[in-house]
């Protein structure tokens, strides 16, 4: 339904999107993960055709948004990081007003917008200006915005920012009902929010995609696994094969390019390697440069790549962020 | 059809947005209220003239050429200072508040979102000229103008109108602030109307140049009730070159983000 190739957005130097490619299936809810300035916004504006690219392709219900903006704009609803109300409005007019623009036929206009304001709670507020609306009133209306002409597609940006809790929940139960007929792209920092609403999960950070994969596997794959980096003095040979060979270890990938003599080294959950692999690389008569579990940096990546909600949604941040670690870490160890 | 559809979409919200905030009132009672003024002025004097000219015995005084010309030139200046403040927040409005993301992102071409913007703009400005028409009503009770002359005029003034909204929105598309949008726009408005003060002293090519810009120049004859091709072809064509200029300013704000 959704398909984004290789999309590089550049402001003057600075690189806000780079090379980022990911696809969505009919009917899916994908999760953007990421902490603010990491380019999700920016990537869903290119979405929607607010702007261009500069490099790369994206096609939305087929088709490619750059060459045949009105017909993919047609099928895609947005919601902006600020509701995108008219002030002097009232709540009905708004919407009629939208359904206009997004080509709703005036027969079925006072039909739709009735419904609308019914799916996202917003009938009692029908007649009130949008400048009167509150916080979580603006942001409802806003999603009914994007509902309005049925699309295929629906884009939003941090759903549930502004909301109160019990607010939240109601709009993530409106969004999951949503799936099925609708291919939803949803960004968000807060991690809780994508496991219980989408079934995929893109993390990006800093312009890039670091993982793409299910909330479960993400979870999962930190789960069962216990990685450490290992900084080797080889020589000439090839630490690598070596590494591989020591029982309990799962993969080994290179960490700091060729050269560096780096190792990530990944094992099953709840066995601790490290005696291991020191006697291997001393009896190899290497040095041992570096021996550490990659905890640490995890927790760093993890302040990176998220803020968190509550404690107990840090702790399952840093593991997803410590599974988009390592995934990006593999993937740089195969290009090599 | 769509775009029709689309475009008065976009031209009723604008209107709309005028007439459910101050703006439109004000504008439009405070510009029959200058319009008046000038009306009453003109008409003191021309009164006045006509008595002496009859006591002298004969001569002949045109209500057309005496009367109604100077107030439509005096109608031109008030028209210079109030459009900015239509036209200023036309494109701002929507960047600072973000609206300007759902006009985006709908399926909407540039051209579609400019023509609807310039005739919501065109429609407050019809309805400050439809209702100075009162004082020309009256006019035509008491005496006897002619009426050619006159929808000439008002043909103008539409025009110039016009010419005045292409340029507003060029600048409101340029920046977020409304209140610099609203200066330079009657900055830029201002150059346009003295721009031939200089044409005597400037030789036969600069004269015709520079009088040829000037955007009273093609007005003076409407106010006659000439309606010459050449006049309309120069606002006709400002019109659509300040068109031009803002799809181009929307769609490079675009490219740079």
């Amino acid at each position: 339904m959704i398909e984004v190739q290789h999309v590089t957005k550049r402001y003057g130097r600075v690189t806000a999107v780079d090379d980022v490619s990911f696809r969505v299936e009919r009917g899916e809810i994908l999760g953007f993960l990421g902490p603010n300035g990491a380019g999700k916004t920016t990537t869903m504006r290119i979405l929607t055709g607010y702007m261009p690219a500069t490099e790369g392709r994206a096609t939305v219900a087929g088709f490619d948004i750059f060459t045949n903006p009105i017909e993919a704009k047609r099928r895609t609803g947005y919601l902006p990081e600020t509701p995108p109300l008219y002030p002097d409005m009232t709540v009905r007019e708004y919407l009629d007003f939208v359904a206009r623009i997004k080509g709703v036929p005036a027969s079925e206009r006072k039909q739709r917008v009735t419904s609308v304001m019914e799916r996202t709670r917003v009938a009692d507020m029908a007649d009130r200006h949008c400048a009167k609306l509150s916080k979580g009133y603006r942001q409802r209306v806003g999603l009914g915005q994007a509902l309005i002409h049925n699309p295929d597609v629906l884009i939003l940006d941090e759903p549930t920012a502004g909301l109160d809790p019990k607010q939240i929940i109601e709009t993530r139960a409106l969004i999951r009902s949503l799936a099925g007929d609708h291919t939803i792209v949803l960004s968000t920092h807060i991690l809780p929010e994508v496991a219980q609403t989408c079934q995929r999960v893109v993390i990006i950070n800093r312009g890039r995609v670091v993982a793409v994969d299910t909330p479960d596997n993400l979870t999962t794959r930190l789960k069962g696994a216990e990685t450490m980096y290992v900084q080797v003095d080889a020589g000439a040979d090839q630490p690598g094969p070596t590494l591989a060979q020591i029982p309990g270890v799962t993969r080994v990938s290179a960490a700091d390019g060729p050269s560096g003599g780096g190792f990530e080294v990944e094992s099953d959950r709840g066995t601790d390697v490290r005696r291991e692999i020191a006697r291997a690389v001393v009896n190899r008569g290497w040095g041992l440069l570096e021996l550490r579990p990659m905890r640490m940096s995890l927790e760093e990546i993890f302040l990176q790549v998220t803020t968190d909600e509550t404690p107990q949604a840090a702790g399952e941040l840093a593991g997803v962020a410590a599974a988009a670690q390592d995934a990006s870490g593999s993937v740089e160890g195969q290009h090599q | 059809m769509n775009t029709v559809r689309n475009i008065l979409a976009i031209a009723g919200k604008e209107m709309r947005s005028y007439f459910a905030s101050p703006i439109a009132y004000i504008i439009i009672g405070l510009f029959a209220l200058l319009f008046g003024w000038f009306f009453y002025v003109y008409l003191h004097v021309f009164v006045e003239q006509s008595q002496r000219m009859s006591m002298m015995g004969g001569g002949n005084v045109n209500v057309n050429e005496q009367m109604i010309r100077g107030v439509l030139q005096n109608a031109a200046v008030i028209i210079l200072f109030v459009m900015p403040m239509i036209t200023m927040r036309t494109y701002s409005e929507e960047k600072r508040s973000g609206t300007i993301e759902l006009l985006l992102t709908s399926p909407l071409t540039d051209f579609e979102i400019i023509v609807g913007k310039f005739l919501g703009a065109m429609g407050l400005f019809c309805a400050m000229l439809v209702v100075t028409m009162i004082d020309v009503a009256i006019l035509f009770r008491l005496g006897n103008p002619e009426w050619r002359p006159i929808a000439a005029g008002y043909l103008g003034l539409l025009l110039m109108g016009g010419c005045f909204i292409s340029v507003g929105l060029l600048i409101s598309s340029l920046t977020k602030n409304q209140i610099v949008a609203g200066f330079m726009t009657f900055a830029v408005f201002l150059m346009l109307w003295v721009i031939n003060w200089l044409a005597d002293s400037s030789g036969p090519t600069g004269q015709a140049i520079l009088s040829f810009l000037s955007i009273t120049d093609h007005f003076d004859d409407f106010t006659k009730g000439i309606i010459d091709t050449k006049h309309l072809a120069y606002y006709l064509s400002f019109i659509t070159f300040g068109l031009f200029l803002t799809a181009k300013s929307v769609d490079s704000e675009r490219w740079r983000g």
